[in-house]
């Protein structure tokens, strides 16, 4: 048994330590808001919150993310999460919205960290967030916004 | 996505008299209340339907539902997978409707073509060729219209007032005398009314949602929470995951299959063989890959594609060395060319492209006790699925329940014309006796090396100036494969000889020359294509715009006034065009050394779209700054969503111009997953604006056309900032190195 402590709940997997946490996430638990994009860390639509971090789930092993605090899509919560969800919303940054929950992800955790991201700071946090919609402008300008917003 | 199943395009293909519907105007039925909801339904003849159907008439087809909570419900009968068309057409009923936006509500229809159809396609329930809104616009006009008579002639009831002094503003029902009312207070008695056959739609002047510059999309809340539903979030009990390994050649089938290995794996539950490759069956996902690489299988290739790409490339030269079948001539270009002061050469080389939406493709299909198969998807081509998985089970299409989720992209992967990735799933639940719910899941590698990708095309241009740099001779020889010829759509599509798919954008372009001729081999391969966002303008758009390039450099013009010259019978190119040149503040293509900029026009879908591109180029890299876009799509339902489509095609283009590709080496596949096939990043994407033409046409699409003028916008800027001509794509960007 694995112990999973995900978006304040704790959960026993009967899994092996290897299993990567996206699919314990998505087919064990049964959390389907963190999505299966390339299975290789190449495009972060499976990006949740490993004690906050920002972090593959599709390259991340169980075993390696028991003890520590998992944030999905489904948990994010705070200040920063809210801004950015409600950018992401005022801007209509979606369009198929299946890598959005990875961008959002991601989005929350540079934010975190950095409450005024230029341009270069936002590149190099998103960069590895694909989006086949390329709805990249949107992307950027929503992060500008929530940034706005929470100064 | 295909641009080809319309009625109203300019090179159009004939539908046959069978699949035109014999009327459009919407025989409008009422369907009984249910529990207080007004359902407004249509029942559409076909000219097609047995005259037992027409006695004997299907339940009508509810696109609008008023519930007692005065929520509105728009049902929804075209896939949305991104391009916002639940958004688009959940508007154009609000509109008719008088309704808040805050009230409508959408649902995905389910699969029955005798309601749902396409418009443009006949009866077939299907979603492409950028025709979601064009086609559903006056029949959702209509329904909302009627169902805002019904709740109208149903407050004048109740209220014992005359229906014509009778209001409706944003939701709320009323009458001078002070009485008010929502559409939930009569949404009961309004469903007994009878449905009226004519209604009276808004003067497009008075609208008040449609055009209206930021509508919030329907779908932001659920999409940015992790709350909506694809097909691969689906759960059904019993539920179990399938991969499928799939012949590494085109064209190679299962041979000898050791599944020891993977049977040992814990969690698989059963290896099965079907046409398509080899099927491993298991709890959860990461078991069925494991399962998978643990098989070993060997393949019969004796009917494979066994060339590399570099040899397909040579044999697409040598059929060029002949005319192919005549698309469109006029005049004779042989002579134009002999007598013309200056001629231009040119060749273009197109790779196949995988479409890669983020959503591997995924269905899940069930088989029920009764016989009948419940499926679900996020389905595209809702007829040609319910046919092909009755087929594999030997039952009845109606028997097939096809349940529509959100799709994660498409950009025309998921409309097949053999259903394929249903087929492969329904193959397996028939395999295993229907004994659980089988989840068909795609990895990455099985998406990019999976075939039906956009076909690889050869391009030969030539074209002839007169003493003054007049127009006077355009050939253009295309090779490359069909997807039509062969596919249960290729009456329709192929005329002469022609596939109307391989050279639109190039039959009908449209700058005028006395002498013309265009024609088209068709190369054969066991490698399977399709229409990939744009379809034939992919590469057609690229040919005709950058020899237009090189035409007014030759010519010694403006690379805008010489295409304006040129496009005096089409005001809308011309429009688009001019707006463009004019927000970007274009006054010749002088730029900055290392900086250039392109234009490029191009028609796709009925829609015109104009794009000047600025580029700075360094060494071998090219940095794409700045795209203006103009766009004239008739009547903008949602601008704001129209501007979205735009600058998603705009990426989507460009990272196939900049280095998206599939090769093959002696038949099998270079790619594998987003390292070698690497789609376009957020660092690579350009600022961009969009313009809107402002017009009363009827709307056309928009999920496409921002495709096509991309790539000949920024190659052309490409060559005004280093004096060279980036032809083929991807662009050989190392070319550039010292320019």
């Amino acid at each position: 048994m694995i112990q999973l402590s995900i978006n304040g709940q704790s959960h026993d997997l009967d899994v092996p330590a290897e299993m990567p946490l996206l699919w314990a996430i998505r087919d064990v638990v049964g959390l389907t808001g963190t999505k299966f994009g390339c299975g290789q860390a190449l495009c972060g639509a499976c990006t949740v919150h490993l004690d906050g971090e920002p972090t593959r789930s599709c390259q991340t092993q169980v075993g390696d993310a028991a003890g520590k605090k998992i944030t999905t899509i489904e948990g994010v919560s705070g200040d920063v999460a809210k801004a950015v969800q409600t950018a992401w919303q005022k801007l209509d940054v979606v369009q198929c919205g299946y890598c959005q929950s990875g961008q959002i992800m991601s989005a929350i955790g540079l934010l975190s960290g950095n409450k005024a991201p230029t341009d270069a700071d936002i590149e190099s946090a998103m960069d590895g967030n694909v989006c086949r919609c390329a709805t990249y402008v949107r992307i950027r300008a929503a992060i500008h916004e929530a940034a706005k917003s929470l100064a | 996505m295909y641009s080809t199943l319309r009625l109203t395009a300019a090179a159009k293909p004939e539908l046959p008299a069978t699949l035109i519907p014999s009327s459009r105007r919407a025989f409008l039925k009422a369907s009984g209340a249910i529990a207080g909801t007004l359902v407004i339904g249509f029942y559409l003849p076909f000219r097609s339907a047995a005259a037992a159907d027409l006695k004997d008439p299907p339940a009508p087809n509810a696109f609008v539902k008023i519930a007692p909570d005065s929520t509105v419900t728009v049902i929804i009968k075209h896939l949305d997978m991104g391009q916002g068309v639940t958004t688009g057409l959940t508007t154009i009923v609000a509109e008719e409707l008088d309704a808040d936006w805050a009230q409508m509500r959408s649902e995905f229809a389910p699969a029955d073509a005798k309601l749902y159809n396409n418009l443009f396609f006949g009866p077939v329930q299907g979603t492409g060729g950028s025709t979601a809104v064009a086609n559903s616009w006056m029949q959702l006009r209509n329904a909302g219209a009627a169902a805002r008579e019904m709740l109208v002639t149903a407050a004048a009831a109740a209220w014992n007032l005359p229906a014509g002094e009778i209001t409706v503003k944003k939701g709320v029902i009323s009458h001078a005398s002070g009485k008010t009312g929502n559409f939930g207070d009569f949404a009961a008695k309004a469903a007994t009314l009878p449905v009226p056959q004519q209604v009276t739609l808004k003067d497009p002047k008075t609208f008040t949602l449609i055009g209206q510059p930021h509508l919030p999309r329907i779908d932001s809340i659920d999409k940015t929470t992790g709350k909506a539903i694809y097909a691969l979030d689906v759960r059904r009990p019993n539920m179990k995951t399938a991969v499928l390994l799939h012949p590494p050649r085109f064209g190679g089938v299962p041979g000898k299959v050791d599944d020891a290995a993977a049977r040992k794996i814990p969690g698989v539950l059963d290896v099965v063989t079907v046409p398509q490759g080899v099927a491993v069956i298991a709890e959860h996902t990461w078991a069925a890959l494991q399962g998978r690489d643990a098989l070993k299988v060997t393949w019969d290739d004796s009917k494979a594609e066994m060339r590399s790409s570099a040899e397909m490339v040579e044999a697409y030269k040598a059929m060029a060395a002949k005319p192919g079948a005549v698309a469109v001539k006029k005049g004779d270009v042989d002579q134009a060319l002999s007598g013309a002061a200056k001629t231009v050469e040119a060749d273009f080389v197109f790779p196949y492209l995988a479409h890669a939406p983020m959503e591997p493709l995924n269905c899940i299909i069930e088989k029920q006790a009764d016989g009948s198969v419940e499926c679900w998807a996020g389905s595209q081509f809702q007829t040609v699925e319910q046919m092909t998985v009755a087929q594999v089970f030997g039952i009845k299409p109606e028997q097939v329940t096809i349940h529509t989720v959100w799709a994660g992209g498409s950009f025309g992967r998921r409309a097949t014309p053999n259903a394929d990735y249903l087929g492969e799933a329904a193959a397996i639940v028939k395999a295993t006796g229907g004994k659980y719910p089988v989840h068909l899941v795609y990895s990455r590698e099985d998406d990019i090396r999976g075939g039906r990708y956009r076909p690889m095309f050869y391009h030969k241009l030539r074209g002839g100036l007169d003493k003054d740099g007049n127009l006077v001779a355009w050939e253009q020889r295309l090779v490359g494969q069909s997807f039509m010829i062969g596919s249960p759509f290729e009456k329709v599509m192929v005329k002469d000889g022609v596939d109307a798919t391989a050279v639109e954008g190039a039959a009908d372009m449209p700058y005028a020359v006395p002498a013309i001729q265009v024609d088209w081999h068709h190369a054969t391969s066991p490698i399977t294509t399709l229409w990939w966002r744009s379809v034939g303008h992919t590469h057609t758009a690229q040919a005709v715009e950058v020899m237009m390039d090189d035409l007014a450099h030759e010519a010694g013009k403006d690379p805008v006034e010489f295409r304006l010259a040129l496009l005096k019978d089409h005001p809308r190119h011309v429009g688009v065009l001019k707006l463009a040149a004019e927000k970007a503040g274009w006054s010749g293509d002088k730029m900055p050394t290392g900086r250039g900029r392109g234009v490029a026009v191009h028609e796709s879908f009925n829609s015109y779209v104009a794009m000047i591109a600025e580029v700075t180029a360094k060494g071998g890299e090219v940095k794409v700054d700045r795209v203006v876009a103009a766009v004239d799509c008739g009547i903008a339902v949602n601008p704001d969503v129209i501007k979205a489509q735009v600058e998603g095609g705009i990426g989507y283009a460009l990272g196939a111009a900049l280095r998206d590709q599939i090769t093959l080496t002696k038949g099998v596949v270079d790619q594998a997953n987003f390292d070698t096939y690497e789609p376009l990043r957020l660092s690579d994407m350009p600022a961009i604006e969009v313009h809107i033409v402002e017009s009363s046409e009827a709307p056309t699409g928009i999920g496409e056309p921002g495709v096509p003028p991309l790539a000949p916008a920024v190659s052309n800027a490409i060559f005004n900032a280093t004096g060279k001509r980036l032809r083929s794509l991807p662009f050989d960007l190392q070319s550039l190195q010292g320019a």
